[in-house]
């Protein structure tokens, strides 16, 4: 009897999880297949790097652009690398990223049409907040980045090639360095921009950070501050760290399952003049200013 | 940061205040990881008991691969099963990738091993002459591992435990199969990863707080139950 | 009966018997120093193991192991040295071998357990029970089967008088209604008190079988002799 008793717990164990879930989302309970073209409640898959995603931008906009389709948008954020590697084997729809080279690169394997600009945002060098290194308001990233070398001031980096990481090399190569961890000043950790903050916080360190994300970390890492970018977009003296951003579309040529048809409106509206005023509110109220320009970076 | 239980506070705070949000992906924490515990204990006891009483040619082969998937990191699984089930892959007309199919897929690929490795070895744990006892009061091959897997219920429950232990906490995979879809493929942990890269540690610390009290809870109600069916 | 079995681990035959025969519906008691092979021919009796040669015949029918039908081998059971108990009540012990079968018949366990005198501990743990409790619960777990054939391995070792005349009045009891026992023991007495026939087992050979009177009184072979006369050195 007994040994029933536990069979039986044992067998139900699945259907308890799945009573528990019932109410969770739609997915679990159709079939597959639902997320095709042809199916009642379209679904865009996007790709995209995680500061579009976690500075809130997407869920500012995309409700918009879901209730004019009547499609649900499904965003995956994660690494340019990553989001650009889903495009090319044909997991998402769209993929909207900083990164030219690969964005290029993108295009020319056949794997993505249709590249529009969409807005820019920039990065900024925050730092303790007694600058040891003395590069306070430095209107060069390349020159900051040359007087922390010739302090050897600390300076963490992200290190997991993410298009954070690339911008901060391609820094460092505009003075002809490519630092690594083997300098005792120089930390490449592997992980994200919030988990690199608390680090650069921890350390007393320099790091490159989008503006979005040091706006929304701030108040947890009291030990940094703001040294080279400006207060503002708008006020950033160096261009170079001006970061634009492309949506491209994925070629169904070469996917034929991917959801070519909501990709293209998608594409169209995200450039279109609504979608940019409401791109350039986008953080005002928070902060005070814009996180993302709708423009192509000059 | 100073004070953690100020921290705490807000924390259940926060909580409180985006409740359907929290809800929704603490149950769909439960389905996926349940489920895959529920898959891995249909396959994993037969195999555990398999593995501990018959010996047949390739067991050794295979009790070094449980051994091995045991430690196997979950983003290394969640990479294999994204290529088996990206629309490029093997699998790709399932069209599972960024469904919780795909989440449930690689969580028990990742709880399987330890469900059969640790119930093989409580059950190699049992006294060898029992088997033998059993079989000479007439029990067929199916009855006595039935008996054995009873005998050793507290190490099954442990199995069972540290299976689901393994990936009730994982994030590796889930991220990378499921794809961390607000709504739809979020679960307990992605979401704490999302909002520690957002800067959002209370509302990470909160979600933190929900993760460790739903294992507390799980694991707790596991001991009472052991303690039930142990009882002299 | 058996012919010409052998039974080896390894490179070491620990068993090898010629012929020898076992009566149905007589008590059979198995005689020798240790390590003479006597639990390995009971467990080849239950099937337990197959033989490396040779035949066994039961009831009539050549025993094909791998291919033996569960209704023939649970027309026979064992009760070992050990208890070997399941984690579980004394009642849930005697209802085993029942269940197997899938019926439970209430009375059938209640008076399994009378007949060994536990019937008032049926709701307690296996665990708590003494050696010789425990050994009581094994034997009335195979009683309630009501099996054909009874084997016994020193089911009597290392208890107490008490136990041993409740397990003994039991094996009598069974005598009387007719199963067929096989006992292995090196109590001289023992098999006096309850085997029709005696066998001597040494070093895994058959020294000699016959009735208890025969052996007992006129042994054949001057082993034989030595061992009931207590001179053998082992």
């Amino acid at each position: 009897m007994q040994l029933k008793r536990l069979l039986a717990t044992l067998a139900m164990l699945p259907l308890l999880a799945a009573c528990g879930s019932s109410p969770v989302a739609s997915t679990p309970a159709e079939p597959p297949g639902t997320a095709g073209a042809a199916a009642a409640s379209p679904v865009l898959r996007l790709a995209t790097t995680t500061s579009t995603a976690d500075s809130g931008l997407l869920d500012a906009i995309l409700p918009a652009f879901e209730a004019l389709s009547g499609a649900k948008v499904e965003v995956i954020a994660t690494g340019t690398g990553q989001a650009l590697e889903l495009g090319a084997n044909g997991d998402v729809d769209v993929v909207l990223v900083h990164a030219r080279e690969r964005e290029e690169a993108f295009i020319a394997a056949g794997d993505g049409i249709n590249r529009y600009h969409v807005m820019y945002n920039d990065f900024v060098i925050v730092g303790p907040v007694d600058d040891p290194a003395g590069i306070k308001d430095n209107p060069r990233a390349s020159a900051a980045f040359a007087a922390i070398a010739a302090a050897r001031a600390t300076f963490v980096s992200r290190g997991d090639e993410s298009g954070t990481h690339a911008k901060e090399q391609s820094i460092w190569a505009s003075i002809g360095m490519t630092p690594t961890g083997t300098l005792v000043w120089y930390r490449s950790l592997g992980q994200g921009m919030g988990e690199t903050l608390i680090t650069a916080n921890e350390l007393g360190a320099y790091t490159l950070t989008d503006r979005a994300t040091w706006l929304s970390t701030r108040k947890n890492v009291p030990n940094l501050t703001l040294l080279v970018g400006g207060a503002t977009i708008e006020d950033n003296p160096d261009r170079t760290l001006y970061n634009p951003y492309s949506v491209i579309v994925v070629n169904p040529a070469k996917h034929p399952t991917v959801n070519h048809e909501l990709a293209v409106p998608f594409a169209n509206w995200l450039t279109s003049p609504e979608t940019r005023a409401v791109i350039r509110d986008f953080g005002r109220t928070e902060y005070g200013q814009s996180l993302f320009l709708p423009e192509v970076a000059p | 940061m100073n004070d953690l239980l100020e921290v705490l506070r807000q924390a259940i705070t926060l909580l409180l205040e985006r409740d359907s949000a929290t809800w929704e992906i603490t149950r769909l924490s439960l389905y996926v990881s349940g489920a895959a515990l529920g898959l891995s204990t249909v396959a994993g006891l037969p195999l555990g008991a398999l593995l501990a009483l018959r010996s047949f040619r390739g067991r050794r082969l295979l009790v070094a691969l449980i051994y091995t998937g045991m430690g196997l990191p979950p983003v290394a699984v969640g990479l294999c099963v994204y290529l088996l089930l990206s629309r490029s892959g093997p699998l790709g007309d399932l069209e599972w990738l960024f469904t919780p199919q795909a989440m449930i897929l690689a969580q028990t690929i990742i709880s399987l091993p330890v469900v059969a490795g640790l119930t093989m070895t409580s059950i190699q744990g049992a006294d060898p002459a029992l088997r033998v006892q059993l079989r000479a009061l007439g029990a067929s091959p199916l009855q006595v591992t039935m008996a054995l897997l009873w005998e050793v219920r507290s190490g099954v429950l442990v199995a069972l435990i540290a299976g689901f232990g393994a990936i009730i906490s994982e994030v590796g995979a889930v991220m990378l199969v499921g794809g961390n879809i607000a709504g739809s493929t979020r679960v307990l942990t992605t979401a704490i990863v999302l909002e520690t890269r957002k800067g959002q540690f209370d509302l990470a610390l909160a979600l933190t707080f929900v993760l460790l009290a739903l294992t507390f809870a799980i694991n707790m109600g596991t001991l009472l139950l052991q303690q039930r069916l142990t009882r002299r | 009966m058996l012919r010409n079995v052998s039974k080896r681990y390894g490179k070491r035959t620990v068993l090898h018997i010629d012929r020898l025969t076992i009566h149905a519906g007589r008590t059979l008691a198995i005689l020798g120093p240790s390590g003479a092979g006597k639990s390995t021919l009971l467990r080849l009796l239950n099937f337990l193991e197959t033989p490396d040669t040779g035949q066994i015949e039961y009831d009539g029918r050549l025993i094909v192991h791998g291919r033996l039908p569960l209704t023939t081998l649970r027309e026979v059971t064992t009760v070992f040295q050990r208890p070997l108990l399941l984690d579980t009540t004394v009642w849930q012990n005697v209802a085993y071998g029942l269940r197997l079968r899938g019926r439970v018949e209430r009375e059938a366990v209640v008076a399994a357990l009378q007949q060994v005198g536990l019937d008032r501990l049926d709701r307690v743990s296996a665990r708590i029970l003494s050696g010789g409790e425990a050994q009581r619960v094994a034997l009335a777990r195979a009683l309630v089967i009501k099996p054909r054939v009874l084997l016994l391995d020193e089911p009597t070792a290392n208890l107490d008088p008490a136990n041993v005349t409740i397990i003994e009045e039991v094996i009598q009891r069974l005598r009387r209604e007719g199963t067929t026992i096989v006992i292995v023991t090196h109590h001289l007495f023992q098999a006096r008190r309850l085997a029709d026939d005696v066998a001597l087992l040494m070093d895994g050979a058959l020294i000699e079988a016959g009735s208890g009177e025969q052996i007992f009184q006129q042994p054949r072979d001057p082993r034989t002799a030595a061992f009931i006369e207590g001179r053998m050195v082992y």
